[in-house]
């Protein structure tokens, strides 16, 4: 069966969306590109269709609710919710909803198949992975689009490009394909995210796109979610009379996005109410950081506005009795948030990180530092180094937003400000910033676009893997008590790898033992773009452009158990985006598959 | 038409779809006003089902606005202060509920105090004459209210699995 069309999924950290295509379309869709309406339940009895779907579940126990009212129009397991009554009912029982799916998917601390999730629920509740709740969330999308073109147009056989952050490791990538392939999603693209929102810009600006970016531009997209925050560096080239786009960098992975300032204000308005003695339940701090969400688009909307009301409701039925009532201020507003999350500050800052105390709570690994701009230039201070800038920081003289935080001007004037702030204190002029960015939906409307783009229409972003990938490989040397040999790193994967390639690592062999588990250490880098496949980092653990990721490791069936084959090593980046690295056997027809192993991370 | 009769066709107007478009607003009033298209035969609804509508709608309004909660309190004894703290929460609530499920306009652009005319033979549920009510039309006077009508219904279908009776669901938090 031939794909008739372009489904994107923005598979985010707070909410997920669809958007399609038809893959024939001669043109691109302009700035209404189709948002799927998604079938959820609201409310016990109640399903409605909204064009996001929080990226929540909620295992609900049996007999919670009468009988049949989850039911959505689709059969279903009939006790796990995903969509919005997940999200506002999860806060009253947090031991049962699962939040920030994604994030734990690309947490390298915990086994990620491992059913771990609500985190520390109560030892009834049927739990799941965090692949499995990735799953649960690709298979209601599929399911709202099957009861509208599944008849047509199955979704199975379409062609669907799902995004990820950039700053997704090869082990995160892999997960986010076997999750869609749970989801009866076979053949899925993997798409990053920052791409995507250029991709629907592009395609919303249609031809006019050549007017607002020239050849030798160089693009920063600022995207900043709900849970996190991404970076991306792209260059505007020219080739025979034709602009072209290249992604050069991405930045790490950053937990921290538009929920943590709503928290920052609830907080701080939870203690003027702690210091008039007054505690609030888990439920009224959901409620006092939704009524100060409210109170920050109030004011950023309006900066006539010196101060904004904020209610908290009591949970009893003494409504008037029982309301708490405090107000947020502009001042609190610009402390908190505009110089809390996006400080002024210079560009050789780096954010801050505390280690914490020795035995850490195993959680999500949230930010340390709060500054946004701090984490912004060390990105670009980074990447001068790794691209050969001769300047001290990647100047880029554009930017693209994305995520609903910069629905504020405010915020959107604090970025531009800093970044022109470093730019023009370089000598270099101030950035410019791309007008009609879909803050929202541009994602999975920018997926759908690349799906279009892919098969031969528009134009495409060229990158290739936004890392470089290494095994480590121990020093051969004389064994000495208390001396750890050090750990080199072979480069197998370079910087760029373009999708549908692969990458012989010629001269080294390896030997296999049949029959035994052999695993290998694995590295990657953001930063080192000049490796070549071969190239050898000395002593890996202690580089620091060298970040561990999950071992990766194989099983050879053979005859002879305990035999020494010999092999080399072989990457391949597939069509889809997922890196593989495979055993050549030397001389021979063997062939193995070396599987991330995202249970542990590496020693 | 009898005030029930109407009250009926509202109310599966209500919660039936979509409005005829007679109902979208106009600018000025034509001289002469057609008489409204016949409005499609009312779906019969059993009293039981026009009171599950009405019950459900009130139950979105409690569940996001509090709405019950507030008016079936005992406010007498309450500061102005404390009722109007509370009132933000019922009028953040209720409007959220009408915002997502409702279109309302004026029935009338012109603003509130204007002079306007009413034609001879004038929509009788768009227009309320008051004062001295004499004579055939058209006729002149001042705007005092310029009314509210629904252009868009789109309330979700009233639930079959939970007793819309139950309004909100006592609530009970386990240690």
């Amino acid at each position: 069966m031939s794909a008739t069309y372009s489904i994107g999924i923005d598979l985010g950290t707070t909410h997920s969306a669809l958007s399609w295509m038809a893959l024939d379309a001669k043109e691109g869709r302009g700035p209404n590109q189709a948002v799927l309406p998604i079938a959820q339940v609201t409310a016990p009895g109640t399903t409605e269709e909204r064009q996001l779907l929080p990226s929540f579940l909620y295992l609900s126990a049996d007999g919670e609710f009468p009988k049949d009212a989850l039911a959505l129009p689709w059969k279903g397991d009939g006790r796990t919710v995903v969509g919005e009554f997940a999200r506002t009912h999860g806060t009253r029982v947090p031991t049962r909803q699962v939040a920030s799916a994604k994030s734990w998917l690309s947490h390298p601390g915990v086994d990620r198949r491992a059913k771990i999730l609500p985190w520390q629920a109560p030892p009834d509740v049927t739990k799941v992975s965090p692949v499995e709740a990735g799953a649960r969330v690709l298979e209601h999308l599929a399911h709202a689009w099957n009861k509208q073109f599944g008849k047509k147009a199955p979704l199975a056989e379409q062609q669907v490009v799902v995004t990820v952050p950039a700053s997704f490791d090869a082990a995160a990538k892999d997960l986010t394909l076997e999750a869609a392939e749970q989801a009866g999603l076979e053949r899925v693209t993997l798409l990053e995210e920052p791409q995507a929102a250029v991709y629907a810009w592009l395609e919303a600006m249609g031809r006019g796109w050549r007017e607002h970016l020239k050849a030798g531009d160089v693009l920063l997209v600022v995207d900043v979610g709900g849970g996190t925050s991404d970076f991306s560096l792209l260059r505007v080239g020219e080739a025979a009379g034709e602009l072209s786009l290249e992604r050069l960098a991405v930045g790490d992975h950053i937990l921290l996005g538009g929920d943590n300032m709503d928290l920052a204000l609830a907080f701080a308005v939870n203690e003027r109410f702690k210091a008039q003695g007054k505690t609030l339940d888990a439920w009224q701090l959901a409620a006092l950081t939704q009524s100060c969400r409210v109170a920050k688009e109030q004011l950023f909307s309006n900066d006539a506005l010196e101060k904004a009301p904020v209610t908290v409701p009591g949970r009893g039925s003494s409504l008037v009795g029982g309301t708490l009532k405090a107000e947020v201020t502009r001042d609190e507003l610009t402390r908190l948030l505009t110089d809390g999350f996006f400080p002024k500050c210079a560009v050789t800052d780096v954010p801050a990180s505390q280690r914490r105390s020795g035995l850490a709570q195993v959680g999500l690994p949230y930010a340390q530092d709060a500054g946004i701009t701090r984490h912004l230039a060390a990105f670009l201070s980074r990447q001068a180094q790794s691209l050969q800038l001769s300047t001290g920081f990647a100047q880029p003289t554009t930017v693209l937003f994305n995520g609903g935080v910069f629905k504020a001007q405010a915020l959107k004037a604090r970025v531009l400000e800093v970044l022109s702030g470093w730019l023009v204190q370089a000598g270099a002029p101030a950035v410019k910033e791309l007008p009609g960015a879909d803050l929202d939906l541009a994602v999975a409307r920018g997926a759908a676009s690349y799906g279009w783009v892919k098969s031969g229409h528009g134009i495409r972003i060229r990158g290739g893997t936004a890392r470089s990938y290494y095994v480590g490989v121990e020093a051969a040397m004389l064994a000495v008590p208390g001396y750890v040999p050090p750990v080199k790193a072979l480069c197998v994967a370079p910087f760029g790898m373009e999708e549908g390639t692969q990458a012989d690592v010629p001269p080294q062999e390896f030997g296999l033992v049949v029959g035994e588990a052999t695993r290998f250490r694995f590295f990657s880098s953001s930063t080192r773009r000049d490796d070549v496949v071969g190239a050898m980092v000395e002593d890996a653990e202690r580089a620091a452009d060298l970040e561990e990721l999950v071992p990766i490791e194989t099983t050879l069936a053979g005859d002879a158990v305990g035999q020494l084959v010999p092999v080399n090593l072989q990457a391949a980046v597939t069509e889809l985006g997922a890196l593989e690295v495979r055993c050549l056997e030397r001389n021979g027809k063997g062939r193995w598959k070396l599987e991330l192993n995202v249970r542990e991370k590496g020693p | 038409m009898s005030f029930f009769t109407r009250l009926k066709l509202a109310l599966s107007v209500l919660f039936g779809g979509e409005l005829p478009a007679s109902a979208a607003p106009e600018r000025a009033l034509p001289a002469k006003v057609e008489p409204p298209p016949p409005p499609p035969p009312a779906p019969v609804l059993t009293a039981e089902q026009q009171h599950a509508a009405a019950l459900f709608f009130l139950g979105l309004l409690q569940r996001e606005g509090r709405l019950l909660d507030f008016l079936q309190e005992d406010i007498t004894s309450f500061s102005d202060g404390d009722v109007g703290a509370a009132s933000r929460v019922v009028h953040a609530g209720c409007k959220k509920v009408l915002a997502q499920y409702l279109a309302l306009t004026p029935v009338v652009t012109e603003s509130e105090g204007a002079t306007i005319s009413v034609p001879a033979g004038f929509d009788a549920s768009r227009f309320r004459l008051t004062g001295n009510v004499t004579g055939q039309g058209p006729w002149k006077g001042s705007l005092k209210h310029h009314g509210w009508q629904a252009t868009k219904v789109e309330l979700p279908a009233v639930p079959t699995t939970v007793d819309v009776k139950v309004i909100a669901p006592a609530e009970v938090e386990l240690p």
